[in-house]
């Protein structure tokens, strides 16, 4: 009976491990597809039908390529980086929970990795970890370059996870428990989404997931126009590859980060109705496995979502400058984050009040609207006529 | 102010509502979601070949008239004119009982065509003075692989009776490399 | 000698628990001591994030688990990336060592020396914490009861460090606000 649950348990790590590549694998993909969607063309459609192989070409592309390592590059830690990136980056999907539970027998098999009590500290520990990679694999290939990329990308990350951070807070005390299953449980109910309670708080997490990832329009540690190829100058083959790769699984991971803490996991609108009524007319056991596998399909819709997301934004807008990007998360995100903690623990306070922070963007839209108004009108600009 | 379609820049402080950025974020993925469902240019090449129209510049042919014989007296003009000096030819005589082969008294015993060196300016066919050479616009030179391959001869250059080129054919819509819709009466 | 045979022969009889215990110390012992003796301040630096490491699962063996995984986060996650970003600008040619003359070996043999026997003489005479496997509650280290024991027993030094790291932050927002008459980059 302990068999079972660890049989059980280690296919569901098995899978999400599985799932988790398959996904990061198939980004690449979408990527590719979505940027020729979004710029009016067709994208690769040659490998396979509507190209679906194409990511195992990639793949066999970058392994045949010459595996380079440069000569005066420190080679144990050249080969580390790529390796510490793909690691920590696969670290992280452990703790989500990508469903209810799994009923087999007389027994509840969370569909999670593992439900620690610090699971989102466990999130946050992890993606500060991330930074290692790229940072070893800079500081080794003994490049200006690399080097000026790896630089930018741990002061980038050390930057915005305190805004990440600070945001989440917020979060917690309306839930108070580390755990990620309890914040996806405590959302029951679409009003209850964390979206509709903390909105400024999801944009800010939003804004720091991009950073975090080195995701456009945060994507200065591999700015090719100002740093040839950023932190992976030197990287050829597969062990670029694993960079790259290790950039889609954090995609992923972030997108089901943000779709557990604000958009409810795996909860969707009358969930327990759906729930009752499958197991009246299936059975308690098949039932309730066929409603968590509903409902883990219904996280992986947001999740695909905001992935798309992330590649949509990535072809829209364009890169910052590395002033604009400090600016931005010391000076706006971080007051705005604690302000946004403040006035959550107040809403609380006062009747549990959990809408407190609309206040603020209320305040800001009226605050915006004003100032548009009242500002002086831009002269049009006179195109002369031929 | 060439042009006049020089813009004047504005340097003016921004609204709060622009130094906010979502607005104008939120914005820019209206855009590019719009074109997400549009249709796309994309012309499948191999499979879908655009008509490039009537003077399109291809694959060399050396014309016969209407009775079959050869046009090309190899005065050398097409070679004078050629810029890369592609073109190269050996003259001959005709003899007794060759008039139903070659048009003129003297023709091309040898005309090759190097077409690595061939930039299609189309000044050859220009040149002509018995309308003997026309670059096809319905025909592409083939990519080539060997070396052997590079120089034309008078065997893959000379029109084939059954496959005679005629410029302003109206139903030769015809994209490039594709001989059967190029297929004339006469 | 009989010691060290009391030690092999208790270690026969030890849990899992224990045996992971003395693997990681193992680990950790050679870790910490590689930061010291490394020659690369590089490597010395990824040592002692390894021994970080290291700790956070002797942390995760005594079930603490909030302990753990901030120490990753504060130390791992943040300071030692300092660390590593300070590291990366000095210039590691083996002719910018000066500091190492006989003098300055002479000073850092003294003052290791003496500190090790001022740790020694403490560690001899401080008492070793107990407890009592009956009531001990397995659950103390979890987040719960840090946070119950935070903000009941110790609420006043928790805030005043809260607002410590407020001030700090705000601080550090201000230092970045560019005053009139500052150029710009």
């Amino acid at each position: 009976m302990e068999l079972t649950i660890l049989v059980i348990k280690s296919l569901v790590i098995l899978a999400v491990f599985g799932i988790t590549l398959l996904i990061a694998t198939y980004s690449t993909y979408a990527e590719r597809k979505v940027a020729a969607f979004l710029q009016d063309r067709i994208g690769p459609n040659r490998a396979g039908p509507f190209g679906l192989l194409q990511p195992i070409a990639d793949a066999g592309k970058m392994f045949f390529k010459e595996d380079f390592i440069p000569a005066q590059a420190n080679k144990w830690l050249f080969i580390l980086g790529p390796c510490l990136a793909m690691l920590t980056a696969l670290m992280s999907s452990a703790v989500i929970p990508f469903g209810d539970s799994i009923r087999y027998a007389s027994f509840d098999v969370p569909v999670q990795g593992i439900d620690v009590n610090v699971g989102v500290l466990y999130v946050f520990g992890v993606v500060s970890l991330g930074v290692y990679g790229v940072m070893i694999g800079g500081w080794a290939s003994n490049n200006k370059f690399s080097l000026l990329g790896a630089i930018r990308a741990a002061s980038q990350n050390i930057s915005y996870e305190v805004a990440l951070g600070l945001s989440i807070i917020a979060i917690l005390m309306m839930t108070g428990s580390l755990s990620l299953r309890h914040i996806v449980n405590e959302q029951n109910g679409f009003l209850q989404w964390n979206v509709f309670t903390q909105p400024l708080g999801f944009v800010i997490f939003l804004t720091c997931a991009f950073a975090e990832c080195n995701r456009t329009p945060f994507d200065l540690p591999e700015c090719e126009t100002e740093l040839v190829g950023g932190y992976h100058t030197e990287y050829s083959s597969m062990k670029l590859g694993f960079y790259l790769f290790a950039e889609y699984i954090n995609m992923f991971t972030s997108s089901a980060i943000i779709s557990t803490l604000y958009f409810g996991g795996f909860q969707y609108p009358f969930m327990h109705q759906v729930h009752d009524a499958l197991v009246n007319s299936l059975g308690s056991t098949v039932g309730h496995n066929i409603a968590t596998g509903i409902g883990t399909a219904v996280l992986f819709g947001k999740i695909f979502f905001f992935i798309f997301f992330f590649m949509w934004v990535r072809w829209t807008i364009p890169r910052f400058r590395f002033d604009q990007l400090m600016n931005l998360g010391w000076k706006t995100l971080i007051p705005l984050s604690i302000l946004n903690v403040v006035l959550t623990g107040a809403g609380l306070l006062f009747d549990k009040f959990k809408y407190a922070t609309w206040l603020i963007v209320i305040v800001m839209i009226v605050l915006a609207a004003t100032n548009a108004i009242k500002a002086p009108r831009r002269k049009p600009v006179a195109v002369p006529q031929v | 102010m060439l042009t006049n379609r020089s813009k004047q820049v504005s340097n003016k402080e921004m609204t709060l509502a622009e130094r906010m950025y979502l607005p104008a974020v939120l914005g820019g993925l209206a855009i590019t979601i719009r074109h997400f469902f549009m249709k796309k240019a994309t012309i499948q090449y191999p499979e879908v070949k655009r008509y490039l129209g009537p003077v399109f510049r291809g694959h060399h042919v050396l014309k016969r008239d209407e009775q079959g014989r050869e046009r090309c007296t190899a005065c050398g003009l097409c070679a004078v004119a050629c810029p890369a000096e592609a073109i190269s030819m050996v003259a001959a005589e005709r003899k007794k009982g060759e008039e139903t082969l070659y048009r003129e008294e003297k023709y091309a015993a040898v005309y090759e065509i190097n077409m690595l060196r061939c930039i299609f300016c189309g000044l050859c066919e220009e040149a002509c003075p018995k309308q003997a050479v026309y670059l096809r616009h319905d025909r592409m030179v083939p990519v080539f692989t060997e070396r052997d391959q590079v120089i034309y001869g008078k065997d893959r250059l000379v029109e084939k009776l059954d496959d005679r080129y005629i410029r302003n054919n109206p139903d030769a819509q015809a994209t490039p490399t594709e001989p059967t819709l190029s297929r004339s009466v006469g | 000698m009989n010691q060290f045979n009391t030690f092999l022969a208790s270690f026969k009889n030890l849990t899992t628990a224990g045996y992971l215990f003395y693997g990681l110390g193992l680990i950790t012992l050679i870790s910490a001591i590689s930061v010291v003796t490394a020659k690369n301040p590089i490597h010395s630096v990824l040592a002692l994030i390894f021994t970080f490491f290291c700790l956070t699962g002797h942390y995760m063996l005594l079930n603490a688990q909030f302990l753990a995984i901030v120490n990753i986060i504060v130390y791992a996650g943040a300071i030692m990336v300092l660390f590593l970003f300070a590291i990366m600008f000095l210039n590691l040619k083996e002719e910018d060592e000066e500091a190492k003359t006989n003098v300055t070996k002479m000073a850092a043999v003294i003052v290791g020396g003496v500190l090790m026997v001022l740790l020694l003489s403490i560690f001899n005479y401080a008492p070793v914490g107990t407890f009592n496997p009956a009531s001990f509650d397995a659950k103390t280290g979890l987040v719960e009861r840090l946070g119950i024991v935070l903000y009941s027993d110790y609420i006043l030094p928790f805030e005043l460090a809260s607002i410590l790291f407020l001030v700090a932050m705000v601080g550090a927002v201000m230092l970045g606000k560019r005053e009139a008459g500052d150029p710009h980059f």
